[in-house]
């Protein structure tokens, strides 16, 4: 017979203004096998945990409930807790009467009596606990960076400046991401170039640094400290170590009608193509879909011009692998679709432009060399309209847009309305907001310094209509601290477009095993107290993946990242999670449903001999599973069909006795 | 295919030609309009008062007919269409308009609001498709520029009326386009054309109907197609002079169908 002690947390008054503490703690202290129970306000804290270790030496426990929130919150902090007082920390279990009960009921009687039967359960079941003892992983030392924008590229500087080797996996063809496309920044106005371009070339020099481009994660295996990852390469149809980057083939490739996606569709460029001057690595692409030779067989001038023959049409996709310790997460934003937003008309006029595409419409290597022209007939706009929050803070049940604050987009759009202004004085500028939020070290100043020194029309109403007719562009729209309607005849408007997370980045997380929320933004292990792990031990999160942020906050995440990761790989051995699959070899009868279940493949086959009734023996085929590979999901055990497999720690005969205790 | 039509009182009257070739159409297409008995005016606009009942009893009447029938409901005037729907959701929604509905006729069997309202392009679209109607043109409206010109009623209330993509519809260009015309995309097509505005202030239609026109004028349409009789009422007393000509959807089908 076990010793229990319960123990009931009041979590200030999140758990004990829902639930009669007292009366749970008096309650559960009835139960067989309980000897102590008592409650406390914060059982987490100092006090509360020197008041289980003295029950556990006072009441010679053999087990331990806590009553208390989420066991994601504190099971560890008990566990530690239990065994600095000599109990087996896998004796403690936990009843969430916080997440599960406290708060989402109102009603008193019905949270205690909830909290009681959850109580019961966890008590239920330390009754059949055993001790269990962790085994312990090697770490491989080096990290995997998913995505080379600024977050990627600060993340691995600083991974690999603590001297452990990191790949950067970037889709396409040049690190650099987002960033590179953008003009200046605010609240400086330093160009994005200038600061940018110094790290990617850092990135592509640092001995501990390598650059993937041009691939794609295709598979990800094993756990913390012991990643395996499938890396797709895809073809480029170039020789990436024999390229030189001279531009020669991009300037002689007869097909020019390839649109541009660094330029976002504004301009074209070649089939064989460098994304731009600064790119990392420096070496061209040939884009299948409009290459001549891929597609008919007949061309082949960038073969000839090619100095180093570094031309290969012959080149497939191909696959490496490569074992990871840590994986980092930063795959970055898109600027949502627009064709949900058709009042503005978007689809209808070239002349109605994402911020994004204002962007590169403003950059000295943009399509118009920096110089402000509509795209529609290359004239400079005389009237431009920004519109804020398109997409933004949208209701959640219209069908459109999404629900969050996309955070740039008023500093961005303060500082298109300051750059126009202060280049083409000559031009209006208004700027229609919802709200201007600009909380940040410098920022208010700087939306203040558009409206008071370089007279940008701030006007607090939406935009209701475009309409493009006869070269103008008939914005209609509200004031709404005027009470009145406005009609502005614009030559340009520019959408600050809400940002999502990269399409890349739902397939990942399945991959990866990572939590996302709704909006499809990977999930932190804790808001607040660990912003940039993932629920999912080593994978860790940096940038515009996790939520909206800014340059300065973004590039602050990465670099706390990759603590976070320095600090894993540090580790020579990771402590392993003891709960673990193992199959009972007498009864198992080798049918295979257990491995074709296992998302980690921990489970292998062997034959053993067994001793028959008959003292014959006989050799049968069984599972073995590995307990440094497996995670514990438990889904081998309920797919056993002989209930062969069981789960240390959740056990079956441990989750029916829970079972029973609930309705009983 | 058959289901139970809802004229209105417009299509008896002002828009003849919107009744009698949506009716010719169906019938070219193999879809049979059996008008609804007996029956009464939409109630005109819908009442945004909740509290009140009274000019909502004459759509859940018609309603109920359809309900009895066992069809689906068909209108083709956009503004009927708008209110019969709308109500029928408040039917569905709306407890407290239901009981006192309900109370108030007190049929054999309550209403709550089961039947499925369609508009004529709707059943075009989703039931006999367009795919289908383009196999059946036989006079195609070859190198006809045309613009669709929706208004505000089929599409909003977005939530309820389900019609289409309140901002960027495209029923009535993809019909174009099976009866062989050239659709024109222009920004208000989907703007408000003034409606009932006109009775208090007669300049709102004027200014509405102009800058309806001028956008699709200067997108090169020669003409609009809507399914509105008040829209083309509006449009077509500020047209003279534009050279751009208004006309129903149902008179287009109906020409190129061969049935005009």
């Amino acid at each position: 017979m076990q010793r229990i002690g319960v123990f009931v947390c009041w979590c200030g008054s999140n758990i004990a203004g829902t639930v009669d503490v007292k009366k749970v703690a008096q309650t559960l202290g009835r139960e067989p096998g309980v000897v102590f129970s008592a409650d406390y306000q914060y059982m987490c804290s100092q006090s509360g945990q020197d008041l289980i270790k003295d029950s556990i030496k006072q009441y010679k426990l053999t087990g331990a409930v806590i009553c208390s929130c989420s066991p994601r919150m504190h099971e560890n902090t008990f566990r530690k807790a239990a065994a600095a007082a000599g109990l087996n920390p896998y004796m403690v279990e936990i009843a969430n009467i916080r997440e599960q009960v406290s708060w989402i009921h109102k009603d008193m009687a019905a949270g205690t009596e909830k909290a009681i039967i959850l109580g019961r359960a966890a008590i239920a079941k330390v009754h059949l606990n055993a001790p269990l003892i962790a085994g312990e992983s090697p770490v491989t030392k080096r990290a995997l960076v998913i995505g080379g924008g600024i977050a990627g590229i600060q993340t691995a500087l600083d991974i690999a400046d603590a001297g452990f080797p990191v790949d950067i996996v970037e889709k396409s063809p040049t690190i650099g991401g987002k960033m590179a496309q953008l003009d200046k920044t605010f609240p400086t106005l330093d160009c994005a170039a200038c600061i940018l371009t110094p790290k990617m070339v850092e990135a592509a020099q640092h001995e501990n640094v390598r650059i993937l481009a041009y691939s794609e994660v295709a598979e990800v295996k094993g756990f913390v400290g012991n990643f395996t990852v499938k890396i797709r390469r895809k073809a480029r149809y170039v020789k990436e170590d024999v390229c030189t980057g001279c531009g020669l083939c991009t300037e002689k490739c007869p097909q020019k009608k390839a649109p541009d996606e660094f330029n976002l569709g504004l301009s074209n460029r070649r089939a064989i193509y460098i994304p731009f001057a600064q790119a990392v690595p420096k070496v061209a692409t040939i884009d299948p879909d409009y290459c001549m030779m891929l597609k008919t067989g007949k061309c082949g001038v960038c073969s000839k011009v090619c100095g180093v023959k570094a031309i290969d049409y012959t080149q497939k996709d191909e696959f490496i692998e490569e074992n990871y310790g840590a994986i980092v997460a930063a795959t970055g934003f898109e600027p949502i679709g627009l064709d949900k937003f058709d009042e503005f008309a978007y689809s209808l006029s070239p002349d109605v432009v994402t911020s994004l595409e204002y962007e590169r419409l403003m950059n000295a290597a943009g399509p118009t060399g920096g110089t402000l022209l509509r795209p529609s007939d290359l004239k400079h706009p005389h009237t431009i309209v920004f519109v804020q929050c398109v997409g933004s803070r949208c209701d959640e049940k219209s069908e459109k847009g999404v629900p969050y604050c996309s955070k740039v987009c008023c500093m961005y759009t303060a500082k298109h309305a300051m750059l126009t202004r202060e280049k083409y004085p000559d031009t209006e500028v208004y700027v229609f907001y919802i709200d201007v939020r600009t909380p940040g070290k410098n920022f208010d100043e700087f939306y203040r310094r558009a409206v008071e020194q370089y007279d940008v029309h701030y006007i607090k109403g939406m935009v209701g209509k475009v309409v493009p007719e006869n070269g103008k562009l008939k914005v209609q729209a509200s004031d709404l601290l005027e009470n009145r309607q406005l009609h502005i005849d614009a030559d340009m408007v520019v959408l600050a477009a809400a940002i999502e997370p990269d399409k890349s980045a739902r397939p990942l997380a399945t991959m990866l095993t990572a939590s996302m929320d709704t909006n499809d933004f990977f999930t932190e292990a804790h808001p607040k107290l660990r912003p940039v792990e993932s629920p999912t031990a080593g994978v860790f999160l940096a940038g515009m993946c996790q939520g909206p942020k800014d340059i300065p906050e973004t590039v602050s995440q990465a670099s706390a990242c990759a603590a976070k990761v320095i600090g894993l790989l540090n580790k020579d051995r990771l402590v392993g999670n003891p709960c673990v699959a193992h199959s009972d070899e007498l009864m198992c009868n080798g049918c295979s449903q257990c491995a074709n279940v296992c998302p980690y493949g921990a489970i292998t086959y062997a034959d053993k001999e067994f001793r028959m009734p008959d003292r014959t023996t006989a050799v049968r085929r069984v599972a073995q599973v590995n307990p440094a590979v497996c995670q514990g999901c438990g889904a081998c055990t309920v797919t056993c069909p002989s209930g062969a497999m069981d789960l240390f720690g959740f056990s079956n005969n441990q989750i029916m006795a829970e079972v029973d205790a609930i309705c009983k | 295919m058959e289901f139970l039509y809802y004229p209105g009182c417009t299509l008896k009257n002002k828009a003849k030609d919107l009744d009698l070739y949506a009716r010719k159409s169906a019938e070219a297409l193999g879809v049979t309009l059996t008008e609804v008995p007996e029956w009464q005016c939409c109630g005109g606009v819908y009442p945004l008062g909740r509290d009140e009942i009274a000019t909502k009893l004459s759509s859940v009447r018609t309603l109920m007919a359809a309900r009895d029938a066992g069809c689906d409901l068909v209108t083709v005037c956009a503004a009927c269409h708008n209110v019969v729907k709308q109500i029928n959701h408040d039917m569905a929604c709306d407890e407290y308009v239901r009981t006192r509905v309900n109370n108030y006729l007190a049929p054999d069997v309550p209403y709550d609001g089961s039947v499925n309202v369609l508009h004529l392009l709707e059943v075009l679209r989703d039931r006999v498709g367009f795919d289908a109607i383009r196999e059946k043109v036989v006079s195609p409206l070859t190198g006809r520029k045309l613009g669709a010109y929706y208004g505000c009623l089929l599409l909003r209330p977005s939530s309820v009326l389900a019609f289409d993509d309140p901002e960027n519809p495209t029923v009535i260009e993809d019909l174009l386009k099976a009866l062989g015309a050239e659709p024109v995309y222009y920004a208000e097509r989907n703007e408000c054309c003034g409606g009932y505005a006109g009775i208090a202030d007669p300049e709102v239609p004027e200014k509405r109907a102009a800058a309806v026109l001028s956008n699709a004028k200067a997108r090169g349409a020669e003409a609009l197609v809507t399914a509105c009789p008040l829209c083309y009422y509006n449009l077509k007393k500020h047209a003279a002079g534009t050279g751009v000509g208004v006309v129903y959807f149902t008179e287009l089908l109906a020409g190129a169908l061969g049935v005009k």
